[in-house]
């Protein structure tokens, strides 16, 4: 082939795939601003003819959307808070301080993660149950609130620090709780960045332990409520379109801002240990 | 020397894996071997213990080997679909030829970071046998209407393009640090002998990528097979169960039903069998690799 011929075929098969994969997206932006009814029409419509905020309103004013949207993101900061603390200790201990049994431990935790959590969803069901937290937030929040992926990535990124620098502090004698907040955490702010992202991400898309253990209209994440309304709506094309806009666009944002982090802490967590 | 400060980091990490998740495996384990039913949620002095019979029960449900059934059809097809996507457009991608190759790259993930409730209801439009802009395409070019979601012959084909375009974007970033971590004085030494492009992706670029391919294998297949959200979302299951999978059948035997019993063997089945294609694949990969 040549070059010239190359260039223009490899581009556009780029081209035409990105296409593919924004086109569901911009689409359903493109919806969610039609008065209802409009999308159901032949040829379908691409762009409004007539631009509308009416869904958007409906869904605020009187679906709860803004509760919704109000309990995703109150859900994932507290999961996203609690377990980086968790993590961020654990990762850093099983990285840098020896104490007996810790490859052992950390082995056993690896290899619980080949374990897909629907095996503990029954059990946990009823042990939350036991403890209250059926239909409330601690529900969602309290089983997320540590996770071996997130050790897991801590201590990737800790392992690379250099061990001089934490002798030198003990030399001085500073504490192993001071050493952890004033030299371990700085130096881990990229992959604490990354691991925020993940788990804020995951946390937010999470569909079916929320949808098990948040009964409740009023305590429902954006994804619960949504895979609801679709279902009592299915014929009100526009009106899911603006929620799943509601839904989604949060999340693509954060990750367009984030992307660095979020694509590091991708590639440092598939790097096999 | 030894950090008796290490256990206070990290337990409360540990404290909380320990209880919400081994634990409840373990009891998982336990509650498959009794009858836990809706009368034993009310009052747990109802509950016996039985043996096999939830796994018996369940070989002999007819639902349940449907499920496994389509889920085997998703994952058979939609794995090697997902993985060759991610690899090709790796490869575009990496070509010296791309050129705007943050857009795109960036444009190809977005689906990954999508929820997946929404893009099933964006999906469920798109496929609109109407309305939707799939079959409007289609039709331009001579093809008539397919009732994508309401035909049994359709609708799984549906769940797994959603699923290929949702997740193709995660494995093209791992293969893509993969490809860039291949030397390239390998390249340019297959260049002088006179290799062809495709013989240097045979010889080189793949089996250079042997380790990531079984990684990203292992890591898609246990994931394809917890299908759950798609069919929940876009079909309920139907049309006449055609993409009832096996989380979906112990979701409804769990949680609709609340047979905890029998929605445990089901979950520990499905982990057995995550467990064995796992090995399965690992043993495979050694004997290419020898």
């Amino acid at each position: 082939m040549r070059p010239r011929a190359a260039v223009v075929a490899v581009n556009g098969v780029l081209a035409g795939l990105a296409a593919v994969t924004l086109f569901p997206l911009l689409w359903m932006l493109s919806v969610s601003f039609m008065p209802a009814g409009a999308a159901s029409a032949l040829p379908p419509p691409l762009v409004p003819a007539e631009p509308t905020l009416v869904h958007y309103r409906e869904l605020f004013l009187n679906a709860g959307m803004l509760r919704w949207l109000a309990n995703s993101l109150l859900l994932a900061l507290a999961i996203t808070a609690v377990s980086l603390a968790f993590n961020t200790l654990a990762g850093y201990a099983f990285a840098k301080l020896k104490f007996r049994g810790r490859e052992r431990l950390f082995n056993v935790l690896i290899g619980a993660l080949i374990i897909p959590g629907q095996v503990a969803m029954m059990p946990l069901f009823l042990l939350l149950r036991e403890m209250g937290l059926v239909n409330s937030y601690g529900g969602v929040v309290v089983p997320a609130m540590a996770s071996v992926f997130g050790i897991f990535l801590v201590r990737q990124y800790a392992r690379t620090l250099p061990d001089e620098l934490l002798e030198a502090a003990r030399v001085d004698g500073a504490s192993e709780w001071r050493i952890f907040v004033s030299v371990v955490v700085p130096l881990l702010k990229p992959v604490l960045a990354s691991l925020a992202v993940f788990t804020f991400l995951a946390a937010w898309n999470d569909f079916m332990w929320p949808l098990i253990v948040l009964t409740d209209h009023e305590l429902q994440t954006l994804p619960v409520a949504l895979a609801t309304l679709s279902r009592e709506h299915v014929q009100d094309n526009e009106l899911m379109m603006a929620g799943s806009v509601i839904t989604v666009v949060p999340v693509l944002v954060l990750f367009l801002a984030l992307q660095k982090y979020y694509i590091e802490g991708l590639l440092l967590g598939s790097v096999k240990g | 020397m030894s950090h008796p400060a290490a256990w206070v980091f990290i337990a409360p990490a540990l404290g909380v894996i320990g209880v919400f998740f081994l634990l409840p495996v373990a009891a998982g384990f336990a509650l498959s071997l009794t009858d836990f039913d809706i009368y034993a949620l009310a009052d747990f002095r109802n509950l016996r213990f039985v043996g096999l019979d939830n796994y018996v029960r369940m070989l002999e449900t007819p639902l349940f080997w449907q499920a496994l059934g389509n889920t085997l059809y998703f994952v058979i097809v939609g794995v090697p679909l997902s993985i060759g996507l991610s690899l090709a457009t790796a490869l575009l991608l990496h070509s010296r030829l791309a050129l705007f190759r943050p857009f795109f790259r960036t444009a190809l993930f977005a689906p990954v970071v999508t929820t997946i409730v929404a893009v099933a209801v964006i999906w469920r439009y798109l496929f609109h046998t109407r309305y939707g802009v799939v079959n409007h395409a289609l039709e331009a070019i001579g093809i008539g209407p397919i009732d994508w979601l309401g035909d049994p012959l359709w609708a799984m084909p549906t769940i797994i393009l959603l699923a290929v375009w949702k997740n193709f974007g995660y494995n093209m970033v791992i293969f893509l640090a993969a490809l860039q971590a291949i030397p390239e004085t390998l390249y340019e030494a297959a260049r002088i002998d006179g290799a062809s492009w495709w013989r240097q992706i045979v010889h080189i670029t793949l089996p250079m990528l042997g380790p990531t391919l079984l990684m990203v294998g292992i890591l898609t297949t246990s994931g394809y097979f917890q299908l759950f959200a798609e069919p929940y979302v876009m079909t309920q299951g139907g049309p006449l169960r055609s993409t009832v999978s096996v989380l979906y059948f112990m979701y409804e035997e769990g949680f609709k039903w609340w047979n905890f019993g029998a929605a445990s063997a089901v979950a520990l089945m499905l982990f057995g069998l995550v467990f064995a294609v796992t090995w399965l694949l690992m043993r495979l990969s050694r004997r290419v690799a020898a």
